[in-house]
């Protein structure tokens, strides 16, 4: 889960590190209590979770409570490349000196955690280190003995940071990574780390990424996901506990296991070339062990998407036998007209694996003309691309 | 022959007495695996029965080991539980641990690791986040189904559990040596090199299917190092050519970030070292039927 910035900021805050005394604001009046209280000239920062909003105007500086109210005004509502702007950060300002760069992130490929720090902060640290790779260092983070001062100080060092901020930047590196390992995260970046024209060092931005599977040992982080920006289907399926994402398609998705599901939306895909350029709706993973249950749960919230012309269920039987698989989806239709629902788009199904003979039986003796049953996965997805052409 | 896993592999449960892991006791039993014994300090001592076969279950790894002489473990606690249980198992230096579970902490992950480095890699890790590892017709460890396909001389090393077994039920007619399901976590103990690594040396796998997704860039370094040090055939298929960025698609690690962990990336990187990959999981499986019948 990616935070927004002003979250981001109340985290270090709470860690001890150093940030700006700041509010976050979704009314200009609430911008208005916010600059009152801070008092003098402050910076109104547009909450999204995309880079480049200062080029896009979502940044400005006010001064005292009534420019305060105008700057958040004109950038509450504000789109930023397909966001709408919710939300305002509002902090008092800093006199900058110079900007530095700090970040702990996931090494995948080396299966353990990287520190990136620069003294050339401020700018997108990529292009750094494409431009200047000297200015950039990477440093491997051994995950059981972290960061202590010893390992921070050869950090700072191996940076060039300037002897006057050393110290400094040693305490921010220790405290930073004792945040990133107490809230399981798997990205916390500062750019830019900022020294003040009086030599004192401060977090002016927070990208935190926080690990979803840690939640159970994390209560709190719950309050932290948007709802508002929540897909209303993707929340309908979290609380089904149905792994959900919605798409941009006409083709509604549901299959076992992630891979076979990613695999599903490519090859609906490539038929949806012959077919109208329909793609898929939405990735629905019911998991492998599916019982009926889950597949009526799987298929209403399919089925509620206006989008949805058609529907292709891809179940490969391992575990779970495909017979289960096949009085699921009957099961899961007379389930959904018992709610009221009138099911009206067709279902192509492809059942292969454990009991798949017994589970194309239950399907054509159901004898429900909504179901189309087709042996094989590329077979069902040309059909299911193609009744969503002619369903559009 | 086959890699890691053989008949003679002894395997034990942590989670034994739990109900994932006491329903794939079962299976596993019932493919023929040898599995010894299972796990839980609170129930040492005692025996569970599985249809007519009485598994003791022991306090911990270590004395399993020393009871059973077990050189397998398969992790089936939950993922508030599978550091310890994957580190009990670290200092019980077993050969092979097999960590199904899915939704562990990447810290925890990363914790485990690094001990097992620092204790000079005495157990090879697969997982978390897998289906395990299976040698047809000699032993399963984890929740392949073992009724899919029989032995024979293919490879199989994947990412995802189901693509795994569609790719087995394509080329049942043919067989596999060994299929490994490494898993879908950011973080995994054994990667494709390694996989791709033991299936070169194996003299009873004549080809390898490998099977990637979206997110992380092994895929990219498994073409490397089959460039370099893989005679034998390689086949590939990669899932997630249409994901969006920035979603996670159902596995931990499977998201691209920015231009990064793309399945194009991935193919462009497989197939500039001679790999086939194919379009689909069918159109993968024709591929390794044409070489297999080339002989």
């Amino acid at each position: 889960m990616d935070l927004y910035e002003y979250q981001g900021r109340d985290l270090f805050e709470r860690h001890g590190l150093p940030v700006l005394a700041g509010g976050v604001a979704t009314t200009p009046e609430e911008a208005r209590a916010i600059a009152e209280r801070l008092g003098g000239r402050v910076v109104v920062k547009a909450q999204v979770k995309v880079g480049g909003r200062g080029k896009a105007g979502g940044v400005k500086l006010a001064e005292g409570a009534e420019e305060t109210v105008a700057r958040a005004t004109d950038i509450l509502g504000m789109d930023i490349k397909g966001h709408t702007v919710h939300k305002v950060m509002i902090t008092v300002t800093a006199d900058v000196a110079e900007e530095y760069y700090f970040s702990y992130l996931l090494d995948r490929a080396n299966r353990t955690f990287l520190c990136i720090a620069s003294v050339a902060g401020g700018m997108d640290i990529e292009q750094v280190a494409a431009e200047t790779p000297e200015k950039v260092v990477k440093a491997p983070i051994d995950a059981v003995k972290g960061v202590d001062e010893a390992k921070a100080r050869e950090i700072v060092e191996a940076a060039g940071f300037p002897a006057e901020v050393a110290d400094q930047v040693v305490d921010v590196a220790v405290g930073l990574w004792r945040a990133f390992v107490a809230e399981d995260a798997t990205l916390v970046e500062v750019n830019p780390l900022a020294k003040t024209a009086e030599g004192k060092l401060l977090l002016l931005d927070a990208k935190v990424t926080l690990d979803e599977n840690a939640g159970f040992r994390h209560p709190d982080h719950e309050a932290l996901v948007d709802q508002a920006a929540v897909d209303p289907l993707e929340q309908a399926a979290k609380e089904k506990d149905l792994n959900y994402v919605k798409l941009d398609g006409e083709v509604g998705i549901i299959g076992n296991g992630a891979g076979l599901v990613m695999s599903t939306l490519d090859v609906v895909a490539y038929a949806g070339e012959r077919h109208g350029n329909v793609k898929p709706a939405n990735f629905l993973d019911i998991g492998g062990g599916a019982s009926a249950a889950v597949m009526a749960n799987g298929l209403e919230i399919v089925l509620s998407d206006p989008s949805v012309k058609s529907v292709f269920v891809n179940v490969f039987g391992g575990i779970t036998a495909c017979d289960a698989v096949a009085n699921g989806i009957v099961q899961a239709l007379g389930l959904l007209e018992q709610r009221g629902e009138q099911v009206t788009k067709p279902l192509v199904v492809r059942l292969d694996g454990n009991n798949a003979e017994a589970g194309r039986a239950i399907l054509d003796g159901a004898n429900n003309p909504l179901i189309e049953r087709v042996d094989t996965m590329d077979g069902a997805a040309e059909r299911a691309a193609e009744l969503a052409a002619a369903g559009v | 022959m086959a890699i890691w896993l053989t008949k003679d592999s002894k395997v034990i449960v942590q989670g034994m007495t739990g109900s994932e892991g006491s329903k794939h006791t079962r299976r596993m039993l019932a493919a023929g695996t040898n599995v010894v014994g299972g796990v839980n300090p609170r129930k040492a001592g005692t025996t569970v029965d599985f249809d007519g076969t009485e598994l003791p279950v022991f306090a911990s790894v270590a004395d399993a080991m020393k009871d059973t002489g077990a050189d397998v473990t398969v992790i089936f606690v939950p993922p508030q539980f599978t550091k310890a249980a994957v580190i009990e198992a670290i200092d019980a230096e077993i050969p092979l641990a097999v960590v199904i579970t899915e939704g562990v902490p990447v810290h925890d992950t990363a914790a485990f690791w690094a001990y097992n480095v620092a204790k000079g890699e005495r157990t090879r890790i697969i997982g978390p986040n897998c289906p395990g590892i299976a040698s047809p017709g000699a032993s399963n460890a984890g929740i392949i189904p073992a009724d899919i396909t029989g032995s024979g001389r293919i490879g199989l090393v994947s990412k995802s559990g189901t693509l795994t077994y569609q790719m087995m039920y394509e080329l049942r007619d043919i067989g596999f040596s060994t299929c490994v399901g490494i898993g879908g976590d950011p973080i995994i103990g054994t990667t494709h090199i390694d996989a791709l690594a033991a299936f070169e040396a194996d003299p009873d796998t004549d080809a390898i299917v490998m099977i990637g997704e979206i997110g992380g860039d092994a895929e990219e370094r498994a073409a490397e190092f089959i460039k370099a040090n893989v005679s034998k055939p390689v086949v590939g298929y990669i899932a997630g050519f249409t994901a969006p960025p920035g979603k996670t698609m159902g596995h931990a690690g499977a998201i691209i970030s920015g231009s990064a962990g793309t399945a194009d990336a991935k193919k462009e990187a497989l197939e500039a070292v001679g790999v086939k990959v194919g379009k689909t999981p069918t159109e993968t499986a024709k591929l390794m039927r044409e070489i297999m019948s080339a002989g």
